[in-house]
Parts: structure tokens; C-alpha cells; sequence
């Protein structure tokens, strides 16, 4: 068996305690050994694709307890595929926040951000949805403390408001675990799969509120409208690495989504045949609206990149909720695409904080490094935005060619095209008068002259930035064997066959079990699913 | 005991419910607490109500699910954790601004940032 999937979970795990304990005054030290995670995350990462690439399986034990009992690690494509995401993610807010000195300027930086990848790797991986649960706890609890870091009032409040929408998020995900397990008696995802097809078509009531209960649990992770508004408050309001890195979270929504709705409740499958089909499309259309909208009306730059989140996260959604092998890989193909853009986009904002008192859309002076900062934004925003040459315009052009022969066409092609063109005069709107009247504006010659001009940004945080920017150009010229790569992770995702034997019958502990476990599974509980309901 | 379990749950629910639609950080925290202990309750209620019989599988007839009393403990522990998170942050943000209603303050008219705390 090999032990190199679980690496992504364990590595994180041991360098914060590590940096805590250790390296707790020495600043010089967590940075040498957060940079060294990263790399070696993204070289793990990196390996974990390519061994998945050929479409392999793999499957992490743990304690060697066979599947529906022990815990389990799976690393199919897509896992695979958004863990290396992750990791290049991670290394470029890693090394902006080392630039910027966002780090050193309260304590304890390095250590959350470490414990934050570890949830986040832990939630791509996992093969069960209790653990999925347990996860996505790590990583809030983590981005919790990261999100307030270095304190501020208006920062303490933001942060209030996201840990209590997360918390109800949380409950919310408790009780989808009771019912399915009420109903089904298991909690590991491939084994659910398995038993929700046995389920007896007339007592569907607990499982449907189940799928639908799971569904809004991860919406509200993904900021679907109409849960999206945690989310404008919290980014704006968070140090800029750190919106960076949340960038991934909301993939993290979209990724759970994507997991749970292609594997355990498939679109042909009859249970929940119309369900979440009936909601994700509406919800995602108007969550793309309301995020371009939100682009145009934002008052400050950092406002702005939050409501382009929400609007890539309607993109995203849009193409999920068709459920066909094209759409899934035109919607994996922008995931990738979003969160380069929009962690590119933030450590932009940030860069332009650090030169100006706030980030109000009004003209103020130029700051230092002006030329560089708005020739990135330029960059990010024409990506962002959907405009040619980058990505974002070939992933839109994907989700729209897979949109064709939907039924929904005509809405789909009105929102997306409309909603690009409010971004783009949106974008447009922020960079010229941040950047460009800010050239018209002498300096105050009487303006106190006491005041220190803002330091230039230091070289690393334009590498951090200018990687990620690289990374979407990149993304662009290869977009070939990038959507070949999506479209395979699509098949595998529609053809979970490979998925559920490799998870079922791989032996371990207790596999011999399986067998004569059948009376107490699925057989008791669909039967006294209808009597239980009128309980609840 | 369905009945006894099921109304618990529910008025559990419905109170938190109400409590986390409130202003204030206080009564909506309290509300998250009712609430993680109804879905403690739910989660406990899940693996089927049983009295007086052991949570193993052997030669007993008749046993109970081990595994919901599991999840509850990686629940309530969680549940645990993140209430005294949120107390902490709560009670920064109210020391700081004096105030401890938990939706965004109203901005200027003009919709720029406070000077005072732009950071």
C-alpha cells in the first residue's frame, strides 16, 4: 500500500505544531520551513497527478480497516487534481505573505496557515463524509485565526459573522449526516452509493430531505445566492494572503458538490431524480448575476475581487448543474482558472493597500510601483473578467459550448454573456480610476510632508503575484492537455465503477465481514424508513 | 421515547432557530449552542433508539449502533471548541467597537471606508 496520499494531510499536521513549539520566535525559521512544506506539497501534489493520471484509484486505509469500517483516503483524479491546486496555491500566497510581511505582523501566521492546507488536503481526499465533516472543521477552524489576524475592529466583526454563518453551516452538516445515516446506515461514500440504489422507491421522503439538506450545506460553502452573503464581508475584511488562500475554500464547496452529486445521488439515479437539478441551475444563474452586479456597485477594490468570487462561483455552478461529462470538464477546467485569478486578484488589492491609506474607488495619488501593480491588474482582470486572450474567456467559451444543447439554453448564454459584459465595464471601471486618474492628480505639496512615503512593494510579492498571473497564461497556452486532463476527470467521474471496487474490495481488516453484514444495512433501515420520518 | 426524543430535538431547533435570528452576539451564540445540542440529540437518534443494550456486535440478540455515539463525541467536542472560538472573537469585536450587534455597521453616505480603522 502506498502512504504517499496521506502525506498531504500528515506533512501540514506535523509542520504547525512544529512551528509552534519550535520556532515560535524566530521568523526567519517558519518561513524557511512554510516554504519548504509548500514545495514539497506541490511536489506531492504534483506526483499524486501524475499517478492518477492514467486513471488509477488510489486507496489509503487507515489502521488497514476495510472500507465501510475504517476510515478511508482516495485519491482518484479529481482529488488528485485539486490537491496540486491547492499546493501551487498555497506556495504563491505563501511566498506573497513573506514578501508583504503579513506574517510577522501578529503571531501564529505561519502555523494556521500550515493546520489551513491540512483541512483543505484532508476534504479533497477523503473517502467518507464524516471525515469530509471533520475537515472541513479543520480548515475553519484554522481560517478562523486567519481570518482575524492581526486584529482591527472592523476585521474582529467581519470575523464574527463568517464563524457564525459556518457554524450554522456546520449544524446544518450534522444533521445531513444523521438523516443518511439514519436512512442508510453508512456514512463512506462509495458504500453509500452502493445502498441508496436499494432504497425502496416508495420511502425516498428521508433520503431526498438528506440530498437537498447536503446540497445547502455545500452552497453555503460554495456562496451560492442566496448563501452567499458571508462571503463579501469576511474576504474583504481578511489580510490579503489570506483572501488569497480562501480562494481554494469556496472550490472546496464546488469540489464537495461535484463528489457528492456525481458518485452517491447521480442525476440518473431515481431517489433523487429532480431535486437538486431543479435548484442548482436557478441558484447559480443568479448567483453570477448578483456577483457581476456586485463588481459594478462595489465601493472599494477589495469588495470588488469578493463579488467577482461569488460570480465565478455562479459560473462554476452553472456548469455543475448541467451534470453532463462535457460541462463537469469545462466547469473543472474554470475552477482552476477562478482561484489563480482570484487569489492573483486579491494579493493585487493588497499590493495597492499597502501604497494608499484604504481602497476606496477614488482618485488618490499615485503609489509606489504603480505601473508594475496596474499592469498585474490589468492582467488578472482581463482573466477574471473573461475577456481574450486568457483563460477565463476559453473556460467561459467551454461552459457555454457545453450549455448548447441544454434546455436552458437561452438563459444560460443571456446571463453569462450579460454578466461579462457588466464585469468588464466593472474591472474597467475600479483600474481606471485607482490607476489611471490617479496619474492626473498632483501630489499635495502641502499635504504633511511628516508622513512617510509608503515603502515599494518587495520583490517577492510581485514574484507571488506574477506567478500566479504566469500560472493563468500558462493555464491558457496549454489549455490542449489542460481540458483533455478535465475531460478524463469528468469520464472517471461518470464511470465511478473503478471508484467503488477499488474502495470496496480492497481487503483489509474486518472485509470478510462484509457479507454477512447485509441484514443489517440497507434491508432494516429502508424498511422502517417510512414508520421513522413521521417521528421526525 | 420517540416522542420524548423527537419534541426535544425540535423545540431544541426552534428555539435556537429563533435566537440565531436575533441582532445581538449573545443570543445568537446561544442559539448556535441550542442548536449543536439538538443535532447531538438527532445524531444520537440516528443509529435507532435502543435501551439497555450493549453497543457491540457478539451473540447478543439485540445491540446498539456504536457508531452514532462516536460521531456525537467528534461532534460535541467540535461543537465545543468552535463555541469558545466564537465567544473569544465576539467579545474582541465587541470591546473594540463598544457594540456587539453581529450585521455590518452602516458605512458613510459617501460608501468610502472610516478613516479610523482603515488598515
Amino acid at each position: 500500500m502506498t502512504h504517499w496520499i496521506i502525506l498531504p494531510v500528515v506533512l501540514p499536521a506535523f509542520l504547525a505544531p512544529f512551528i509552534v513549539l519550535a520556532a515560535r520566535f524566530h521568523i526567519n525559521i517558519q518561513r524557511t520551513i512554510s516554504v519548504a512544506g509548500g514545495l514539497a506539497m506541490v511536489a506531492i501534489g504534483a506526483a499524486l497527478s501524475w499517478q492518477a493520471a492514467d486513471g488509477t484509484v488510489t486507496l489509503y486505509q487507515l489502521g488497514d480497516w476495510a472500507a465501510p469500517f475504517g476510515i478511508v483516503l482516495v485519491a482518484d483524479r479529481l482529488s488528485a487534481l485539486m490537491v496540486l491546486l491547492t499546493a501551487v496555491l498555497a506556495l504563491f500566497v505563501m511566498l506573497y505573505a513573506i514578501g508583504s510581511g503579513w506574517d510577522n505582523r501578529a503571531r501564529h501566521f505561519h502555523a494556521l496557515f500550515q493546520f489551513q492546507i491540512m483541512g483543505i488536503m484532508g476534504a479533497f481526499l477523503t473517502g467518507d463524509l464524516f471525515n469530509l465533516f471533520v475537515f472541513f472543521e479543520v480548515l475553519l477552524i484554522a481560517s478562523y485565526g486567519l481570518m482575524i489576524h492581526t486584529g482591527g475592529t472592523r476585521r474582529l466583526r467581519a470575523g464574527v459573522q463568517y464563524v457564525l454563518f459556518n457554524l450554522l453551516g456546520s449544524t446544518l452538516f450534522l444533521f445531513a449526516l444523521g438523516s443518511i445515516y439514519a436512512e442508510t446506515g453508512t456514512l463512506n461514500m462509495a458504500d453509500l452509493a452502493q445502498r441508496v440504489q436499494l432504497i425502496d422507491p416508495s420511502a425516498t421522503v428521508g433520503i431526498r430531505v438528506a440530498a437537498m439538506l447536503l446540497l445547502l450545506v455545500f452552497a453555503i460553502k460554495a456562496a451560492l445566492v442566496p448563501l452567499h452573503f458571508w462571503l463579501p464581508s469576511s474576504y474583504a475584511e481578511a489580510p490579503g494572503p489570506v483572501a488569497a488562500l480562501f480562494a481554494i475554500m469556496t472550490k472546496v464547496g464546488a469540489y464537495a458538490i461535484i463528489r457528492v452529486y456525481t458518485l452517491v445521488f447521480p442525476p440518473e439515479l431515481a431517489v433523487t431524480s429532480g431535486l437538486h437539478e431543479a435548484w442548482l441551475l436557478p441558484a447559480a444563474l443568479i448567483s453570477l448575476a448578483i456577483g457581476m452586479v456586485g463588481v459594478l456597485a462595489a465601493r472599494q477594490l477589495d469588495r470588488l475581487v469578493a463579488f467577482s468570487v461569488i460570480g465565478s462561483m455562479g459560473m462554476v455552478m452553472i456548469s455543475i448543474a448541467l451534470f453532463t461529462p462535457e460541462a463537469l470538464a469545462a466547469a473543472l477546467y474554470y475552477i482552476i482558472h477562478s482561484t489563480l485569478a482570484a487569489g492573483a486578484l486579491f494579493l493585487i488589492a493588497d499590493l495597492v493597500r499597502s501604497g494608499r491609506r484604504n481602497l476606496d474607488l477614488v482618485a488618490q495619488p499615485p503609489v509606489a510601483g504603480a505601473a508594475l501593480t496596474a499592469g498585474l491588474f490589468f492582467a488578472a482582470a482581463i482573466a477574471m473578467a473573461g475577456l481574450p486572450p486568457l483563460s477565463g474567456f476559453l473556460g467561459k467559451l467551454l461552459i457555454l459550448d457545453a450549455a448548447f444543447d441544454s434546455a436552458h439554453m437561452r438563459w444560460i448564454w443571456a446571463v453569462v454573456l450579460g454578466s461579462s459584459l457588466i464585469a468588464v465595464v466593472g474591472f474597467s471601471r475600479a483600474g481606471s480610476v485607482v490607476f489611471w486618474k490617479a496619474q492626473s492628480l498632483r501630489p499635495d505639496p502641502d499635504a504633511a510632508p511628516d508622513t512617510p512615503a509608503p515603502p515599494r512593494p518587495a520583490v517577492l510579492s510581485y514574484v507571488a503575484v506574477g506567478g500566479l498571473i504566469a500560472l493563468l497564461v500558462a493555464h491558457t497556452v496549454l489549455a490542449g492537455p489542460a481540458t483533455r486532463f478535465t475531460a478524463a476527470i469528468a469520464g472517471q467521474l461518470f464511470a465511478p465503477d473503478a471508484y467503488l471496487s477499488t474502495v470496496l474490495e480492497t481487503p483489509g481488516k474486518l472485509s470478510d465481514y462484509e457479507a454477512g453484514a447485509d441484514d443489517y444495512g440497507s434491508g432494516t433501515h429502508g424498511a422502517d424508513a417510512a414508520t421513522d420520518e413521521e417521528g421526525h | 421515547m420517540e416522542f420524548l426524543v423527537a419534541s426535544a430535538i425540535g423545540v431544541l431547533t426552534a428555539t435556537g432557530l429563533y435566537l440565531v435570528l436575533r441582532l445581538r452576539s449573545f443570543p445568537v451564540i446561544m442559539g448556535i449552542s441550542l442548536l449543536t445540542y439538538a443535532v447531538n440529540v438527532f445524531l444520537f437518534a440516528s443509529g435507532r433508539l435502543t435501551v439497555g443494550a450493549p453497543p457491540i456486535l457478539g451473540d447478543a440478540t439485540s445491540y446498539t449502533d456504536p457508531l452514532p455515539q462516536a460521531l456525537v463525541l467528534t461532534a460535541i467536542v467540535i461543537s465545543f471548541g468552535m463555541t469558545a472560538v466564537v465567544v473569544m472573537i465576539a467579545l474582541g469585536a465587541y470591546l473594540g467597537a463598544d457594540d456587539d450587534h453581529v450585521n455590518d455597521p452602516p458605512p458613510p453616505p459617501d460608501g468610502t471606508t472610516p478613516a479610523e480603522d482603515a488598515q
